[in-house]
């Protein structure tokens, strides 16, 4: 039932101008790949490890191959060829030979080219298989341990060293966290290739490392039994690994990740077809892991005006919603994100939040909807910013939004301090507490200022959809749409990263995984 | 008047508030007593006399939280203040923005690298990127300034070429690995080939890093070194403050966030 009195024909002409402008799109993802994709293919098989320099196997196998038969048939005709032929024990044998220039790749032909198929096909099928064992094995510790009622209190931990992050994240849990996320170290977006093990040293966030999330997981299990309930793990797959960072949280059981088509554009100036190939095997992998992905549209009301601009993170997570879906990702892994982020001085500022947020959560009803703290209003002035923290939890309550990431009053001035964060979850306790059920009887006038407003920018949405099927989102793009940022589709970084697939091109993981 | 005290509700009181926590429990009859005794006993040595815990809270088994205030018994001497002066004032995006605008009547070019073997391109990102760092968007985020980030292993020939081509302003050079010297050779090496590239009409060369000694400048060959700490908005403002000067509008205080608003 729509509290806003949303007009359901609307809401089927948005989703469906939002599947017009994904499918070009989608097309391309289809057609193309990446460095990164080839790369979480050779990981899927089982390799990990790095050489002495720090760089991953997988980059030294990716690179090799690329330069000796090219990449167009995808990386794993010629190295299951090479492994099958060389006889060797495995694929890090292999890759060591490579580097010691020992191995001549060739595109195989024939039953020689069957022969590699079959190899790579046992091989990706194994480590999908490692995945489904590790998703069930959450199922199992979800029904074991206990599942904690939604919203999901979303706390955040960022030392840059691994073994001081666990035990904050322990300390948070106990504190009553549902989720922990794992802040990556400032930059890693823009590295093309995933650090090797546990780390010590990060700016502004730990690297996330396949061992880290090992590691991470390791600690919030025995917490999540101390405690009764299972706290779920988050960590970032957006950037330039956005396939090979997908798969480790696969397989190292992370239970959400921060996945969003757009964000390395706009935020990080990556290449948008290099992006959106990426993001569309990344969310195969997730879809398989039962991994919730959340997407960044908080970001957007950063930069932009969160009223001018409410509207553009509505069409983000229509859009965000398609590719997802079209990737095999169910309403339920749909984390979409928006935020609390309009000027306090604006008025009637807690009435546009409340519309904003109402009409994101009935666009979206079996959506578990991000709903991120104001941060951009932050003033440095503690006491006002614990005030409209307050209102944010309000908001979140009324609204019935899943994932509640706990806003603190000292946003932007340090990392938080134990107390602050004892604060913030006391203002989220005493909210839900005193209001948690308002929901129910929260009923905004059919006409009023809450319902018309969201009514508006249901309007606004659709017609900016309308313009980007128009203009093709990939120009939309370069036009400045998100976030007041242009990013071309020749631009930025990783293009020299992406190919066109040859009419033959294997790609073993994606066979499995869209079988 | 030069000699003041904080302000309660009269003048003179001297009272003030402050919460900390301290790395004790808050269990027991007993250690609540005592965790109270070792907050009063703190706020005595910050100089709070009297002091009265008002607040007091357990957080796990062994923090506790408190709120105290207190009469502070020192006082401060205006006339004693010094102001530390940068040499440019820190201006919002929008008048970053506008100075550009009527100073260089077009956009303002930089182009940005690490360069050397360094990969850590943290530094040059922060300062770039529109995501910027620490809430404050980078220059990318500014209208009036056109962004190059080349990124990061740049040889210093390509760099200088580049900002050749891009006519670039500034130069921008970020700079984390200090082995061997590592970032001053390479600061002065960037330098001496942009003075032979340009000479004097070269483009403002500006570095950055957390090891760099901030007045080492001249010695390096460079005109303004950043160090640890520095935001979007400082390298900005200084770019304008060197680059399109032009009457520093009545500068009002923005607020902590003012510059954040209008900068798009």
């Amino acid at each position: 039932m729509s509290k806003l009195n949303l007009d359901p024909v609307l809401v089927r002409q948005a989703r469906d101008l939002a599947r017009q402008a994904a499918e070009p799109v989608v097309e391309m993802a289809r057609t193309h790949s990446t460095v990164s994709v080839e790369r979480a293919v050779l990981r899927l098989a089982g390799l990990s490890g790095a050489d002495d320099d720090g760089m991953p196997w997988v980059n030294r196998l990716v690179d090799a191959v690329r330069e000796q038969t090219g990449l167009e048939h995808g990386v794993a005709l010629p190295v299951f060829d090479a492994l099958v032929t060389g006889g060797y024990p495995d694929l890090r044998t292999l890759a060591m030979d490579v580097a010691a220039g020992r191995v001549k790749f060739r595109l195989p032909a024939g039953t020689e080219a069957l022969t590699a198929r079959e190899a790579a096909l046992r091989y990706d099928s194994a480590g999908i298989r490692r995945i489904d064992a590790r998703r069930a094995e959450r199922d199992r510790l979800l029904s074991e341990i206990g599942d904690p009622p939604k919203p999901w209190i979303y706390l955040i931990v960022a030392t840059g060293d691994i073994h001081e992050d666990i035990p904050q994240a322990q300390a948070a849990a106990r504190e009553g966290a549902d989720i922990i996320a794992v802040i990556r170290s400032t930059g890693q977006s823009l590295l093309d290739y995933v650090p090797e093990g546990a780390t010590r040293e990060g700016y502004a966030g730990t690297y996330a490392t396949q061992e880290n999330f090992r590691l991470m997981r390791a600690a919030l299990d025995e917490t999540s039994r101390e405690l009764g309930r299972y706290v779920r793990l988050t960590n970032y797959a957006s950037g330039l690994c956005m396939p090979e960072i997908a798969t480790l949280a696969g397989l190292e059981r992370l239970d959400m990740m921060l996945n969003d088509c757009m964000y390395g554009i706009i935020f990080r100036d990556i290449n948008p077809v290099r992006t959106f190939i990426d993001q569309r095997f990344s969310r195969q992998v997730h879809a398989r892991a039962g991994i919730i992905i959340n997407t960044g549209e908080d970001n957007y009301l950063t930069t932009a005006d969160a009223v001018d601009a409410a509207h553009t993170v509505v069409v983000s997570q229509l859009l965000n919603e398609r590719f997802g879906k079209e990737a095999g990702l169910a309403d339920w892994q749909l984390g979409l994100g928006h935020a609390f982020e309009i000027d306090p001085a604006v008025p009637d500022s807690f009435l546009l939040e409340l519309a904003h947020a109402q009409l994101v959560r009935e666009i979206f009803p079996d959506a578990p909807l991000k709903y991120m703290p104001p941060t951009k209003h932050m003033s440095g002035n503690v006491f006002a910013g614990y005030l409209l923290d307050a209102f944010f939890n309000l908001c979140g309550m009324i609204t019935d939004q899943s994932i509640i990431l706990i806003g603190m009053m000292t946003e932007g001035i340090h990392t938080p301090f134990l107390s602050d964060r004892d604060l913030a979850l006391e203002n989220v306790r005493y909210v839900r507490s005193a209001a948690g059920r308002l929901g129910e009887s929260f009923v905004p006038a059919a006409d009023g200022f809450v319902a018309s407003r969201a009514r508006e920018v249901l309007g606004e949405s659709i017609a900016l959809l309308g313009r980007i099927v128009d203009q093709g989102l990939l120009n939309a793009i370069a036009d400045g749409t998100f976030g007041v940022t242009r990013r071309p589709p020749t631009g930025g970084r990783g293009l020299e990263g992406v190919f066109e697939r040859a009419p033959e091109y294997f790609n073993p993981a994606a066979e499995v995984l869209e079988a | 008047m030069s000699v003041v005290r904080p302000y309660g509700d009269t003048t003179g009181d001297g009272r003030v508030q402050v919460s900390f926590t301290l790395p004790v429990p808050f269990g027991t009859e007993t250690e609540r007593a005592v965790a109270e005794g070792a907050a009063l006993q703190l706020a005595a040595k910050m100089g709070l006399d009297p002091a009265m815990v008002v607040h007091a809270k357990g957080m796990g088994p062994s923090f506790t939280f408190f709120v105290v205030y207190g009469r502070v018994s020192h006082v401060v001497d205006l006339s004693l203040v010094k102001v530390e002066e940068r040499e440019y004032p820190v201006l919002s995006g929008a008048e970053v923005n506008l100075r550009i605008r009527s100073s260089l009547g077009r956009k303002l070019v930089v182009v940005g690298a690490c360069i050397g073997t360094d990969a850590h391109t943290v530094g040059i990102d922060a300062i770039l990127n529109v995501k910027g760092h620490a809430g404050e968007k980078g220059l990318e985020y500014y209208r009036e300034i056109r962004v190059v980030n080349m990124g990061s292993q740049v040889a210093v020939p390509d760099l200088v070429a580049r900002a050749a081509a891009e006519r670039a302003d500034a130069v921008l050079v970020s700079q984390v690995v200090t082995q061997r010297d590592a970032h001053l050779n390479n600061t002065r090496e960037m330098a001496r080939a942009f003075g032979a590239a340009f000479g004097g009409a070269r483009p403002l060369l500006i570095v950055g890093g957390p090891r760099f000694d901030p007045s080492a400048a001249v010695d390096l060959g460079v005109d303004r070194i950043f160090g640890r700490g520095t935001t979007p908005g400082d390298v900005a403002s200084y770019l304008v403050h060197v680059l399109a000067p032009g009457d520093i509008p009545d500068a009002g205080p923005a607020g902590p966030t003012g510059s954040e608003e209008d900068v798009a």
